[in-house]
């Protein structure tokens, strides 16, 4: 079963006791070894896998530290990420990175201490490393890891621009990056009780079992236009049992009734992200799918005029943000989901 | 809500309805139409009501007892019934401006024991679900290691392996209640919970084969989905309880809980148990990733915020009754919940029916799990009468499960995550429960 011989006697030990028992800390080797000493065994106990070449490693290991460890050499200017940013990302950070309701990019600086702190990535982020490493890893949102080094060094240098930290004909590179401060740059702690399991908590309740509060005030309740806000509660309580649901909206379909199945355009269009701009019924980014509906249902073409501006994008007809193509959005899709925006969305 | 909404009573189902007395016939039609919903008007629609319920009750032979049933494999897989269909995962219309970054929220209020159905398991994803291919998805380790390695599902699913009860909670649950009440039931003001039996590799077995240096002191995870989410974990923890997992509630992952693998850190706040997990790399300081600088952090009156707050702190809810419910009857009630800890086990729940003046311990069922679900209940006789209904965990390090106010007056009201405060819930006369805050 085990294929090395040449174990020291520690760490046959710590072995047999992870073989014998749990919880495992028993093979956590740092209580095993005394210092100066290898950590681990040198001979893996199982040895299943592949050693990991440094090719593989170098596609994978994508991450950034603040320290710039994972930071490829690379260049980017404002203005390449400004064409960039309107061409892949202003259509849901919004021109200004005001964000259209997705979290705003820029803006907020100072307000973190008062009462209506304004959270965006200019007024929390410490680190421009950060930045960096998590528009790399995920955006554009739908179509992350398809940016190039210098697409994310440009993005990188116009979202900080936006946030009045580079000039508008800046270039930044990696010293460049690293040699930012950032406003919040000391807005973090980690005095606090929660990283361990034995850390120290912030609260210190006592159980007191009789006459523990001479007053009882009610501070908070839901108000009553809030009533149906999470529709109509008495069906979101099991059918059976001895405690209904409170009817707070008009009844849905009967009792017992199942979904459809099989998904419907509305479905397909959840489904491939065309809900992250466009509501059923209201504007987000762009058009609600029954605005859409209202203006093409019954014109000639409709269905092809619209599955082409999927498939390309486009801009001018609702406004000025610009619908980034949609390619990766199925042939079949399309068609389902022309049909139900041309349907009503219903 | 308002008081003057008239009790619901439990009316008898309609025995024996022939037998009745002589105004028992009128009696049971109307004990019909309340059965019924009173969705019905009128004498036809009552006595159609009364003979369609008359129809499966004794001395009457059921219909499905003078049927065929179904035959087997008539779902390969299962479904609960269809009458089940108000049991589902719901979202908080609002809460969020894509489905494809967003959550879903467990029923707290319709299940019993501890453990979470896999379908009703809350969702949270940061960059959608993905669809990942289990015979090419492999998990790569590396950075302060000695032999960086590649596993395929086929390898990992070879090690030794152990199965453990624990819960997950994100967060951000309770935190749209920091400042007041803003969500009607237990299922969108807790509902970002969940536990499950996992099974899995120890994540100490992978760190010890790939001879991990003594020097490090965090483990990157990183997820495979389009977020690619990255958390840092600690090297304390990953050699303690920490769990590379493929199996949920005897079956594999489901796709939207990591399928086909997940990290597992037991008492942590649920972002870290990475799903669709690809990637570990060992390393000696924390990343500040994105969902631990502009997100997952604490926000504290003076500006500051708390980075890398893992702990999830001892606390409880009353699942039933809860908010959005309605009594339909007095006298007796069972008062049952959940309690938890990130720091071990649940040793004591109290409960209280006046809003914190006086307690009773209630009873836990057993066995108690560390880091998981704890299942309380607690025998109550409903007056008829107000009532606000209270639990107040406390775990087996001593520490209570704080009130607000003791939580507002260190952490204020803007920190979003870790609410671990006492919840209220008031029950009003006509019976209906709803999500109230007391000071």
């Amino acid at each position: 079963m085990f294929r090395c011989c040449r174990r020291s006697v520690a760490a046959a030990v710590a072995a047999v006791l992870a073989l014998a028992a749990t919880p495992l800390p028993a093979a956590a080797p740092a209580a095993t070894t005394s210092a100066g000493s290898p950590a681990t065994p040198s001979t893996p106990r199982f040895g299943f896998g592949k050693p990991a070449t440094p090719q593989e490693i170098a596609g994978w290991d994508i991450d950034v530290r603040p320290d710039g460890t994972g930071l490829p050499p690379g260049r980017g200017s404002v203005a390449q990420g400004q064409r960039v940013y309107d061409e892949k990302c202003a259509s849901c950070h919004g021109t200004f990175g005001e964000s259209n309701d997705y979290m705003a990019i820029a803006g907020g600086v100072g307000t973190l201490a008062g009462d209506a702190p304004i959270r965006t990535t200019g007024s929390k982020l410490n680190h421009a490393t950060t930045l960096w490493d998590y528009i790399n890893r995920a955006m554009p949102f739908n179509a992350p890891k398809t940016l190039t080094v210098e697409e994310v060094y440009a993005l990188t240098a116009y979202v900080l621009h936006l946030n009045d930290l580079l000039p508008a004909d800046a270039t930044l590179d990696r010293d460049a990056l690293l040699a930012l401060r950032l406003p919040n740059r000391d807005g973090f702690t980690q005095d606090h009780g929660f990283m361990t399991r034995s850390g120290r908590p912030d609260t210190r309740n006592v159980a007191c079992m009789t006459n523990c509060a001479a007053e009882v005030r009610l501070s908070s309740e839901m108000p009553e236009h809030a009533r149906d806000a999470h529709g109509n509660l008495a069906e979101q309580v099991r059918d059976v049992g001895p405690l209904a649901g409170a009817k707070t909206a008009a009844a849905a379909p009967a009792r017992g009734s199942l979904p459809a199945a099989g998904p419907d355009g509305g479905e397909l269009a959840k489904g491939n992200g065309c809900t992250a701009c466009h509501g059923t019924a209201s504007k987000i980014v762009g058009p609600s799918f029954r605005e859409i509906g209202g203006r093409y249902a019954g014109a000639a073409g409709a269905e092809a005029t619209l599955a082409a501006k999927v498939r390309s994008g486009g801009v001018g007809a609702w406004g000025q943000v610009p619908m980034p193509p949609q390619p990766q959005v199925k042939e079949a899709d399309v068609t389902a989901i022309v049909q139900w925006i041309l349907g009503g969305a219903r | 809500m308002s008081s003057n909404r008239r009790p619901r009573r439990i009316v008898p189902a309609p025995e024996h309805p022939l037998a009745a007395p002589s105004s028992g016939r009128r009696g049971f039609l109307r004990r019909a139409a309340a059965l019924s919903g009173g969705a019905l008007a009128g004498g036809a629609g009552v006595a159609a009501a009364g003979a369609e319920l008359a129809r499966n009750l004794p001395p009457n032979v059921p219909e499905w007892s003078r049927t065929l049933g179904a035959p087997i494999l008539a779902s390969p897989y299962g479904v609960p019934s269809r009458f089940e269909a108000n049991v589902r995962r719901r979202e908080s219309p609002g809460l969020t401006r894509t489905p494809h970054s967003s959550v879903s929220f467990t029923p707290l209020q319709s299940l019993f024991g501890i453990v979470t159905p896999s379908g009703l398991h809350f969702e949270r994803h940061h960059a959608g679900m993905p669809e990942v291919d289990p015979h090419q998805h492999r998990l790569m380790i590396h950075g302060m290691v000695r032999a960086p390695r590649i596993y395929s599902m086929e390898d990992l699913m070879r090690f030794p392996s152990v199965s453990r009860v624990h819960f997950i909670e994100c967060g951000a649950n309770t935190g749209m209640e920091w400042a007041n009440v803003a969500v009607p039931t237990v299922q969108y003001t807790h509902g970002m919970l969940a536990c499950s039996e996992w099974t899995g590799v120890p994540l100490s077995t992978l760190l010890d084969e790939a001879g991990y240096d003594r020097k490090a002191r965090f483990v990157l995870a990183e997820g495979a989905d389009g977020a690619g989410l990255t958390r840092t974990v600690s090297m304390a923890m990953a050699l303690d309880d920490v769990l590379v997992v493929y199996g949920q509630n005897g079956e594999m992952l489901r796709p939207e809980q990591g399928y086909p693998l997940r990290l597992l850190v037991p008492g942590v706040q649920g972002v870290s148990s990475v799903k669709w997990l690809r990637r570990l790399e060992v390393g000696d300081q924390p990343w500040n990733t994105r969902e631990e600088s502009l997100h997952y952090v604490d926000l504290m009156p003076g500006g500051k915020h708390r980075q890398y707050t893992w702990i999830q702190e001892a606390k409880s809810v009353i699942t039933t009754p809860s908010g959005g419910q309605v009594i339909l009857d007095r006298g007796y009630h069972e008062i049952t919940g959940l309690a938890w800890s990130g720091r071990g086990k649940v040793k004591r729940v109290d409960v209280s029916t006046d809003g914190g003046r006086n307690w009773r311990t209630a009873r836990l069922q057993e066995p108690v799990h560390t880091k998981a679900l704890t299942r309380f209940r607690l025998d109550w006789t409903w007056d008829g009468g107000p009532a606000l209904l209270q639990s107040r965990c406390m775990d087996d390090t001593g520490y209570v499960q704080p009130t607000y106010r003791q939580l507002r007056a260190v952490r204020g009201t803007r920190s979003i995550y870790h609410n671990n405060a006492i919840q209220t819930w008031r029950v009003d006369p006509s019976g209906e429960v709803s999500n109230v805050q007391v000071l």
